[in-house]
């Protein structure tokens, strides 16, 4: 079995995102890039199947410019066989990426599709089940445990209620949640050999997917800074206080 | 362990600052078919640089020519020099001092430099590898630097391997060359190993604190430098600003104090926000806001605290070695020089380290350090006579017949009521951040709760014992990320070592005045993740 697995570069998690003064996005400028968390954890689970035996190849696939290349080492460093880099320099959405996926399904047909449930930047939790509805395949999203076996994943999902245990006919999508496992750290020996596994280059225009079509970023703005609190000695002036703006 | 995995090159590098990537970029254009490989504990390159800086860029010119038509990010032509020297409330503006003119210099970031220099070091045929941590030296059965040994990786607080445990390999190598800034924790071992410092006076080290501000539109005056002493330090702390204006409405600052400091109640971090809430820079910063955040220690003994810079099997460059110009309040040049002075060597005596201090001793860059070394240890007397001393050795050139000693920094402190305390004439802060986990913040440091703490203080009971009552525990006062906190709960009064925040300066392993603070490297990829310092 082939696993595709989505690998997206995102603003580092620790980094302190700072908006354009113009409004026009994030500064990346000087700004550490990393995968998305949820990604490392999808990569991690494909390498697990495949150190099973379930799968034989592990595909990490990445949407966006020509610098992604050293990213997409990354994914191989930590084991991925080979990666896949559809290069475009436009942000891309929710549903471009599941059409770019869809596109590449058809050629590489894939056992299953390991996604993030979401990535940290937009945070839209969309693409997995997008796909899955271009792909006409099942899904199993927010995946904190996976076991394939006889053509079927039976996936544990993180749900409001707590643990749902639901079986997938393969083909699948699951999209993976934090408790899934906990991504391996990348060898220095193997970051010589990724150099030279292979990335499979393809433009994005090449694909004939529709781009971008359906929403618009009109401008970006930080959240209103809070005003200075007051502070109050008891609860008789705290009533006042209430009282004055109105609340009570 | 004999099953330890291990990688050889011809040449290993120890740090992706300035010299470690110069020199690597060096060796590879002199011989190309030599391996050499880049190590850095820092999550991504220029990660965790934090200098000023207003940099000379001869040495790029020699190292990249053609550099300035592709420069790196942050890359602003100094316009204009100012000294001044401010009381509480008022300014006086002095005339530049000659080794403070900036003209034809440039204002960079020196992170960002780093960041853009190293995909050239790797375009030769450099393996640059971020995120591991060099956490020891190996030898050989000689005697002899063999290498240095990654960290292991996944390895808990209390020692225990977790899940994702991968341990460390050894990267072996003809030559290792230490590139680790000032106080490098690899380099620290190996001059006490090979008495490297036994014909040289002990290092000393100063602490500089950086913030970078987004300020109101039109606001800034590209490349203007601007450049301060006196008030809040008190006339016996050597202190001094500085103030450099970038493009695209932003600006540089930072505070330098001498950790060879005497006080124990200093506080370097205070002093630099005291500093920020002087009328002439509070109207400048306010309605700005902070960008970016941190603090690194600064090496400052020059000529006469220089160590041996070579052992067998390996070398020192750069500001490990302790190559700074103080006066000149720069060390990336000489940095630069020095690392590709070393890599010029190595290919020159088929990778033999043997001749390269004389060689190094024998350079432009030991002879500016020699003019120079008077300046900072006379400002042990006081501001007056430093400066008055300065304007001396600078206008002989240093060629006074004596030379002035250094002390170890920790040695400098002194006990509680042993002195006056000074007057400190401190303000009512108004500008952000609050304190210093509000600063820290700004650092975006992060390091993984679960391991072993990097802080090794070899016996807490002196903390509650001895320092507290000899010191008052200055290494509260003196971490800039508040690393150190002294609590009391049931078990009684006791150090808190909040590991996690500390954004590698160094300033505890210097000043901690028992010398029982040994900092090593935590688990690869930890530390600040500075953007632009």
């Amino acid at each position: 079995m082939k696993i595709l697995v989505g690998y997206k570069r995102v603003v580092d998690y620790n980094v302190r995102i700072q908006v354009k003064p113009d409004g026009t996005g994030v500064v990346t400028d000087g700004v550490k890039l990393s995968a998305n968390p949820f990604d490392d954890i999808a990569l991690e689970e494909a390498l697990r199947l495949r150190e099973k035996g379930v799968a034989e190849e592990v595909v990490v696939v990445g949407i966006g410019p020509a610098d992604l290349t050293a990213h997409l080492r990354n994914g191989l460093a930590m084991g991925a066989n080979r990666a896949i880099h559809v290069v475009t320099t436009d942000a891309v959405q929710p549903l471009t990426a599941a059409r770019v996926f869809q596109k590449l399904i058809e050629k590489e047909q894939p056992g299953l599709v390991i996604l993030g449930k979401q990535a940290i930047d937009d945070d839209a939790n969309q693409t997995g089940q997008m796909l899955a509805a271009l792909w006409d395949r099942p899904q199993a999203t927010f995946a904190s445990k996976v076991e394939i076996a006889n053509g079927k994943a039976t996936v544990t999902r993180e749900v409001d209620a707590g643990l749902e245990v639901i079986e997938a006919e393969l083909p699948a999508v699951i999209t993976t949640d934090l408790r899934l496992n906990e991504p391996r750290f990348i060898k220095l020996p193997d970051i010589m050999k990724a150099k030279s596994k292979p990335i499979d280059t393809i433009e994005f225009a090449s694909q004939g997917v529709a781009a971008n079509d359906h929403l618009k970023t009109t401008h970006y703005a930080a959240p209103a800074k809070r005003s200075k609190g007051v502070m109050v000695k008891d609860a008789a002036e705290l009533v006042a206080a209430l009282k004055q703006k109105g609340l009570l | 362990m004999s099953d330890r995995e291990t990688m050889e090159y011809d040449v290993v590098v120890v740090g992706a600052g300035p010299s470690g990537l110069s020199f690597a970029i060096r060796l590879k254009q002199l011989k190309p078919e030599l391996s050499v490989c880049v190590i850095e504990k820092a999550s991504t390159i220029g990660a965790q640089i934090l200098s000023g800086a207003v940099i000379e860029p001869q040495p790029l010119d020699a190292l990249l020519p053609g550099w300035r038509d592709n420069p790196p990010p942050i890359c602003v032509p100094a316009t204009e020099d100012e000294f001044w020297l401010l009381s509480k409330t008022g300014a006086r503006k002095l005339p530049v001092p000659p080794g403070m003119n900036n003209h034809g210099n440039i204002i960079v970031s020196l992170g960002a430099m780093c960041a853009w220099m190293a995909p050239q070091a790797e375009a030769l045929g450099v393996d640059v590898f971020p995120g591991f941590a060099a956490a020891d030296t190996v030898f050989n059965e000689d005697g002899s630097v063999a290498g240095v040994r990654i960290g292991d990786m996944g390895v808990a607080k209390d020692g225990s391997h977790k899940p994702s445990y991968t341990q460390g390999i050894d990267i072996k190598a003809k030559v290792t060359v230490f590139a680790e800034g000032a106080r490098g924790s690899l380099t620290k071992q190996l001059i006490k190993r090979f008495a490297l410092d036994k014909d040289s006076d002990p290092q000393g080290y100063s602490i500089g604190i950086k913030e970078l501000w987004q300020l109101p539109a039109g606001r800034v005056t590209p490349g203007k430098i601007v450049h301060s002493f006196g008030w809040p330090a008190d006339s016996h702390t050597y202190g001094g600003s500085f103030l450099y204006h970038l493009d695209k409405d932003r600006i540089a600052l930072g505070y330098v104090s001498g950790l060879d400091y005497t006080d124990p109640n200093y506080q370097p971090w205070e002093a630099f926000q005291q500093w920020k809430n002087h009328p002439t820079v509070k109207s400048l910063l306010e309605g700005g806001t902070i960008l970016s955040a941190g603090a690194r220690a600064i090496v400052t003994g020059g000529y006469q605290s220089l160590p041996k810079v070579e052992m067998p099997g390996a070398l020192l460059i750069g500001d490990t070695a302790g190559l700074l110009n103080v006066p000149k309040i720069k060390g990336t040049h000489q940095a630069i020089k020095s690392g590709m002075l070393a890599a010029e060597h190595l290919a020159a005596n088929a990778l033999n380290p043997a001749g390269f201090d004389a060689r190094l001793r024998a350079s432009d860059v030991m002879a500016e350090l020699k003019k120079v070394r008077n300046i900072k240890p006379a400002f042990k007397k006081g501001l007056w006579f430093g400066m008055l001393n300065a304007a001396w050795e600078t206008a002989i050139g240093g060629a006074s017949p004596w030379t002035l000693k250094n002390k170890a920094d920790w040695s400098s402190l002194h006990k509680l009521g042993q002195q006056e305390e000074p007057k400190r004439d401190y303000v009512q802060r108004e500008l952000a951040p609050r304190d210093r986990l509000a600063g820290v913040y700004f650092a975006a440091t992060e390091h993984d709760e679960d391991q072993p703490i990097h802080l090794q203080v070899s016996d807490t009971n002196v903390c509650v014992t001895k320092c507290a009552v000899e010191y008052g525990n200055p290494c509260t006062r003196f971490c800039p990320a508040n690393v150190y906190e002294m609590v009391e709960d049931e078990a009684g009064k006791r150090l808190q070592i909040n590991a996690a925040n500390c954004v590698h300066c160094k300033t505890c392993d210097i000043k901690d005045p028992y010398q029982i603070i040994n900092w090593v490297t935590p688990e690869g990829g930890s530390g600040p993740n500075y953007q632009n310092l």
